[in-house]
């Protein structure tokens, strides 16, 4: 943090010396401000792809970290939106807020009109509003099973868990196995299971998997209360004080991901961030596991599509600045900095078949295919009212793992508050 | 309370006709312009209350009877509503009836259980901690500067900061609290406090009295210190025991600090939304009343239902408040002192 604005406050006195050097020919350097939730190593790496951008133009970008929380960003954004604030030149912005924040965002149609067709174009998609292209890609996500390859060995298991249930079992065998070994701390299973927006990520898997829909279906419908629903919630209900520990309830992506690396956990379900952070130096599981597809239930692996945006906000004061830096931070070359850097998936298709990415980050090629079986959250049926189904799911789920509610129950309820909010 | 009381006396003034006429004009005359001079004294300050406490507040309860959302509150095109966010009477296609509204909803009384809940355990606990506290703090010791010094320290960090350093204290997997529990066999499997529904609230309370106690014992140690020492003496010669002479002198002649501590605290511990918001998941287990007119505004942007929350929030401390000033007696104003 204080590295960071030191940074910055060395990078716009040197933008300042530029500015003076070439006083005449250089416009005023500007300071572009991107507001940005931060995770794992999230500050060094902006300041690192940001850089040849500030070369190129003599302007600044600052970043204005934010909690790790997707929903309290998004209240704090939609309030600075609604109130016209001109502070924030950039916003990073989830794959489900662009329906409900596109009144705000200046169209990019135009300014990325040469580039637009290289990207996959489900995201761009996801990303148009009634013909207004609200927001350009920087990476997408889709999460992950990591699994640790020298447990899988240890117990003589030659594949990863292609089921829900399988995964539950070997959890189990591993558990029990390096408990016996004297490690007491060691857990079959890690997830997010606090009662926030990735709660909603992980729970629609399950339920998908299990063939029990996606909460709210494309066309408006109430799909959520149904028996492979209620199965798969059982079944996530079932790994709490088993094989995933008793605070799972309270873990998020960072909780998770700390049980993981410090080498006390079989699987996790976790975003590709986690990736390049686990083969890093102070980690105990480096070289030590792979990745793969999320189990099935029965019905197909599915994974919750994620991703981020870069989003022009047209209050701000230097907006054609602004959509220069957010069309750099979307260009092949952020991307690619970003795939090699910290795993994330580059929206490019064409970064797919990249050697060096090939070569350093063998995860991401593997990863196209993981986009075919994405599932989108239902933020484009539920409109503005999004967030309260969201809310409404995840604290269901959450009462379910806690074993406050039954599935059956739950899922009753939850239908009839879903009406409630949508009709 | 009292300027209030000042104006009617005066105004009262002229009419009683004083026996020395020239004399008591000129007190009048006098009296006024203090009054006049109180007010314009005061002025500054009433209006900072008018602009940050008097109009937010009549804002909210005015949003309260919209359908305002955080599209349309800086924009005004929100619409009058009614008492529909408080109750209202909906007929389903099916002809089944529905009522709604924050009054009829199970989880806003929760969350009020909660808040009560909470309010009445943390400031019982602290009112006994920070009494004790006191009492140590008030005896003759050597560095009896430094220990109350530093006794205040949990009440001068930050709650974000102390709710932090506590989840990490309570985390059930590298948590300091489960380390030492276990080492000295209390328990033999990690407990997750903060996530576990049968232990959150009781990791809420543990953090807030741990960092509010000292406050408690600061207004308490503040009375004693006013209970002449003679008091004390005279019960030490007539051999009176210790809890007898606490009991009957102590007690009786702190009893407005406590009041007052006790009235500060409650307020507090009302309207808790930091601590539970950052330390636990927003489970049913804790989630308070502010935390739930926070989603409602904040997270789902619904301006109309969460000013309702944060209406029913304020009446209900009022509520509260004027209970206690009713069955304690305060005397706020301090007229009768």
């Amino acid at each position: 943090m204080t590295k960071s604005i030191r940074a910055a406050s060395l990078r716009s006195t040197t933008a300042f010396a530029i500015t003076l050097a070439g006083l005449g020919t250089v416009a005023a350097a500007e300071e572009i401000t991107v507001v940005s939730g931060a995770v794992g190593n999230a500050i060094e790496e902006f300041d690192r792809i940001v850089a040849p951008w500030e070369e190129r133009t003599g302007h600044t970008a600052v970043l204005v970290p934010m909690p790790a929380s997707t929903t309290d960003q998004f209240g704090q954004y939609r309030l600075w939106l609604a109130a016209g604030n001109g502070d924030i030149d950039l916003y990073q912005t989830d794959v489900i807020w662009a329906p409900q924040l596109a009144e705000h965002f200046v169209d990019l149609s135009e300014a990325a009109a040469d580039v637009i067709d290289d990207h996959f174009p489900s995201i761009i998609e996801s990303q148009t509003v009634e013909g207004k292209l609200v927001a350009m890609p920087i990476y997408t996500d889709a999460p992950a099973l990591y699994y640790r390859t020298d447990m899988l060995e240890k117990y003589g298991f030659d594949a990863p868990p292609e089921t829900w249930e399988e995964l539950t079992s070997m959890a189990q065998t591993i558990q029990e196995g390096e408990r016996n070994d004297g490690n007491g701390e060691f857990w079959g299973f890690v997830f997010q299971g606090n009662s926030y927006e990735g709660l909603t990520c992980n729970a629609l898997e399950w339920v998908k998997s299990y063939g029990g829909g996606q909460i709210v279906e494309a066309d408006g419908t109430i799909s959520i209360n149904n028996e492979q629903a209620v199965a798969a919630l059982e079944q996530a209900a079932s790994w709490v004080g088993t094989i995933a520990p008793d605070g799972v309830v309270s873990y998020q992506e960072e909780e998770a991901r700390g049980v993981w690396q410090t080498g006390n956990a079989a699987f996790m379900r976790n975003w590709p961030y986690a990736y390049s952070l686990g083969n890093g130096e102070d980690s105990a599981v480096a070289g030590l596991f792979d990745v793969t597809t999320l189990p099935t239930g029965g019905e197909g692996s599915a994974a919750t599509l994620g991703g981020w945006n870069i989003a022009v906000s047209q209050y701000g004061d230097n907006i054609d600045i602004a959509t220069d830096l957010a069309m750099y931070l979307a260009s092949e070359e952020a991307q690619k900095m970003r795939a090699l850097n910290s795993t994330n998936l580059p929206t490019i298709q064409s970064l797919y078949s990249d050697p060096e990415i090939a070569e350093q980050q063998p995860i991401i090629p593997r990863w196209e295919e993981v986009f075919l079986s994405a599932v989108p959250r239902p933020s484009a049926p539920t409109q503005e009212d999004y967030n309260e189904v969201s809310t409404a799911f995840f604290s269901a789920v959450h009462s379910v793992l806690t074993g406050e509610e039954d599935a059956a129950t739950a899922l009753e309820d939850l239908e009839l508050d879903l009406e409630d909010i949508l009709e | 309370m009292s300027h209030a009381d000042m104006v009617p006396e005066a105004a009262n003034a002229p009419k009683s006709p004083p026996p020395e006429v020239n004399a008591g004009s000129g007190e009048a005359e006098l009296q006024r312009q203090r009054i006049r001079a109180a007010y314009l004294f005061l002025l500054p300050m009433l209006v900072m209350l008018a602009l940050v406490a008097a109009w937010p507040l009549f804002r909210s309860i005015a949003f309260s009877f919209t359908d305002a959302s955080a599209n349309t509150i800086f924009n005004g095109e929100s619409e009058w509503v009614g008492f529909d966010n408080y109750v209202e009477r909906s007929v389903r296609s099916n002809g089944e009836v529905r009522w709604r509204g924050v009054l009829v909803d199970g989880d806003w009384w929760n969350a009020v259980w909660n808040t009560v809940r909470f309010s009445l355990v943390s400031v019982g606990l602290e009112l006994v901690l920070g009494m004790l506290v006191a009492l140590v703090l008030n005896a003759e010791f050597k560095g009896r500067g430094l220990v109350r010094a530093a006794i205040l320290i949990p009440w001068a960090i930050p709650t974000v900061v102390s709710a932090r350093m506590w989840g990490w204290m309570l985390n059930d997997q590298f948590g300091v609290i489960n380390y030492m529990m276990m080492g000295v066999g209390l328990i033999d499997r990690p407990i997750a406090w903060t996530a576990s529904s049968d232990t959150a609230m009781i990791a809420v309370l543990i953090v807030d009295v741990w960092k509010t106690t000292p406050f408690m014992a600061l207004l308490i140690l503040a009375g004693l210190q006013m209970v002449p020492r003679d008091m004390y003496e005279a019960a030490k010669i007539d051999g009176i025991h210790p809890v007898k002479v606490f009991f009957k002198v102590t007690l009786p002649l702190i009893r407005p600090a406590i009041l007052v501590a006790v009235i500060f605290r409650a307020l507090d511990a009302l309207r808790i939304f930091d601590l539970i918001y950052l330390l636990t998941p927003q489970s049913d287990s804790t989630v308070t009343m502010s935390v739930l007119s926070y989603r409602e505004l904040q997270q789902f942007g619904d301006y109309g239902e969460g000013s309702t929350m944060s209406t029913l929030l304020f009446l209900i401390i009022t509520g509260f408040v004027l209970l206690y000033l009713k069955i304690g007696r305060v005397d706020l104003a301090g007229d009768k002192g």
